[in-house]
């Protein structure tokens, strides 16, 4: 909606326009505090914060807590910093993503032109996977990783998530099919184009938009993931969140704040970054799933 | 069988994979849970069938009773709060704002954070140790008092804090995008009229977003219900049991106290309360006709 039809442009209205920015530049540091104090903090050397101010400046400047938190931190019982759960994190999230987006992919193409009797059925118990709460899924998972022999495995963790990434990345992509033309579908069959055919050349090529959409998606949730990771993952597969949280929540010792803090900045590098850079994508993609459900 | 035979499976058998995995991890799984909630389980799964004790001694349990009404304070004020600020934020930004593309991505960040990380920062800063409190006595303000995070009362606000922080970036998003699909040919009959813009928005706009309120609603709840990883980051559920939520209580009756049966009959009550709020929103926004 064009705003100048709400508030005018007279001179009663200056007041008003400052009144706006004012609020609106105080929401904008509300939201930023929790980060410049994270940023600053994490530079700053254990006393200067404990003496007692974490909004100001660093008197001394220190990349050490980064360091500490990167490679010799205690996570657990070793000393190992939060590199190698980086690694876990990585191995874990590279798969997961890469398979649940081109079955959702797939599903989609499917569930909009290839439709047979029962595909809304299919569909709604699909979508209805999205919503359920975790927990439910915690014991019977745990039992059948057991059983498939991938307790405490990276690969455990990729099957989970490609399960439970299944519902919203088929959701996506099934929105975002629906509007593609069918008649381009039909045409290419009639000239003896088969299903992966006609997918590869007529429906990926458009599909870029969704495709990044999909994956910044499946990226941050993966990513950003608690519950899986510290219900069935051990040393070598443990993922960034847990390892962070252990390092947070250790009970014992010296509370290393600073290094606390350079730790949650790692651990939200990746989401942030690609957030930053492609942050567009990433609102439209939270719209498409939420919005339109 | 025919090539086109073939042809004709191939469709349904690339969904199948999908659907398999979908039918046993989650509809499967839901009724494994439901019946080992119907068992003597304890420290593992074991089949003696009691029926609806485990479900009596969860009603009975005050640590259960606590974890929904917390849920009950921070799922009401979380919802309540994140739409209004959201909304807010959202109307704010929608009046021609110079750097709205600016502000908006500030607004937006908190959600493509962790709960882990967002606990982790909110955690220190509202700690009267070292945080808000301290920095304020250092400042000169001697007199101010901020420890809600230790106070068994007020603790569970503290989740409320965070959470709205991480979230309401978000349904601004939602909101304005919403506004920006008005129709302003409607808002200038309006103003034709003699319509204030107060009233404008009260009136037309504002009630024009009731699908968005009802989209934020059902995220929102099914996000408060699910809670988890922030409580444990923030607080671990403490101090005592003062932020104690149905996930947090799931996870350490079923893994830590050993007692897999009533484990499984909370996560029953948590998946019949989703459910009663997700279905009818699903079945309204897909059944025949509103399909596109």
């Amino acid at each position: 909606m064009s705003a100048e039809k709400i508030v005018g442009t007279g001179r009663g209205n200056r007041f008003l326009r400052v009144v706006l920015y004012a609020v609106l530049i105080l929401f904008a540091l509300y939201y930023l505090l929790p980060l410049y104090v994270m940023v600053v903090n994490s530079v700053k050397p254990l006393d200067e914060i404990r003496q007692g101010d974490m909004l100001s400046l660093p008197q001394i400047f220190t990349l050490e807590p980064w360091a500490k938190a990167w490679s010799s931190a205690q996570i657990g019982v070793q000393p190992t910093g939060l590199r190698p759960y980086f690694f876990n994190s990585i191995l874990m999230v590279v798969p997961a993503v890469a398979i649940s987006t081109i079955l959702g992919a797939l599903n989609g193409y499917v569930l909009t032109k290839w439709r047979f009797r029962g595909d809304d059925v299919v569909f709604g118990l699909i979508l209805l996977s999205c919503f359920i709460p975790f927990q439910i899924a915690l014991i019977p998972a745990a039992r059948i990783l057991g059983m498939l022999g991938l307790a405490g495995t990276t690969t455990g963790l990729v099957l989970i998530h490609v399960v439970y990434g299944l519902g919203f990345t088929t959701l996506f992509f099934r929105n975002y099919y629906a509007a593609f033309p069918t008649e381009l579908v039909r045409a290419a069959q009639i000239d003896g184009a088969r299903f992966f055919q006609i997918f590869r050349r007529i429906l990926l090529p458009s599909s870029a938009p969704i495709i990044v959409v999909t994956v910044i998606w499946q990226f941050t949730n993966i990513w950003n993931d608690f519950l899986f990771g510290v219900s069935f993952g051990d040393f070598d597969s443990l993922p960034m969140t847990v390892a962070l949280n252990n390092l947070v929540s250790s009970s014992g010792g010296v509370k290393e704040y600073n290094v606390h803090f350079a730790g949650a900045i790692l651990a939200a590098l990746p989401t942030l970054i690609v957030y930053i850079v492609s942050g567009r994508y990433f609102v439209r993609g939270l719209m498409a799933g939420a919005v339109k459900g | 069988m025919s090539r086109n035979r073939l042809q004709d499976l191939i469709p349904r058998l690339v969904l199948s994979p999908s659907l398999a995995l979908i039918l046993i991890f989650v509809y499967a799984f839901i009724l494994y849970t439901l019946y080992l909630s119907m068992t003597d389980s304890r420290m593992l799964p074991s089949y003696g069938f009691v029926g609806f004790e485990n479900y009596e001694k969860l009603w009975n349990l005050r640590h259960w009773w606590r974890a929904l009404g917390n849920l009950a304070i921070f799922g009401s004020l979380y919802i309540v709060i994140c739409s209004v600020l959201g909304l807010f934020l959202a109307i704010l930004l929608d009046q021609k704002i110079r750097g709205e593309g600016f502000l908006r991505p500030i607004y937006l960040y908190p959600m493509a954070l962790s709960f882990i990380v967002t606990g982790t920062a909110w955690k220190w800063f509202l700690d009267p140790g070292i945080g808000l409190e301290s920095t304020m006595h250092q400042w000169g303000w001697t007199g101010f008092e901020f420890a809600w995070i230790k106070d068994r009362n007020l603790a569970i606000y503290t989740v409320v804090i965070a959470a709205v922080w991480q979230s309401s970036g978000f349904v601004m998003a939602m909101f304005l995008a919403g506004l920006r699909g008005v129709d302003g040919e409607i808002i200038k009959a309006a103003q034709m009229d003699g319509a204030s813009n107060v009233t404008i928005y009260r009136r037309i706009i504002i009630p024009m977003m009731r699908p968005v309120f009802l989209s934020a609603f059902v995220v929102l709840a099914h996000l408060a219900i699910k809670s988890y990883d922030l409580v444990v980051a923030l607080t671990g559920g403490g101090p005592g049991q003062a932020t104690e939520l149905p996930a947090t209580f799931m996870y350490s009756y079923t893994f830590t106290r050993n007692q897999m049966g009533i484990g499984a009959s909370s996560a029953i009550i948590m998946l019949v309360m989703i459910f009663s709020i997700i279905i009818p929103y699903l079945y309204s926004e897909l059944r025949p006709g509103r399909q596109r």
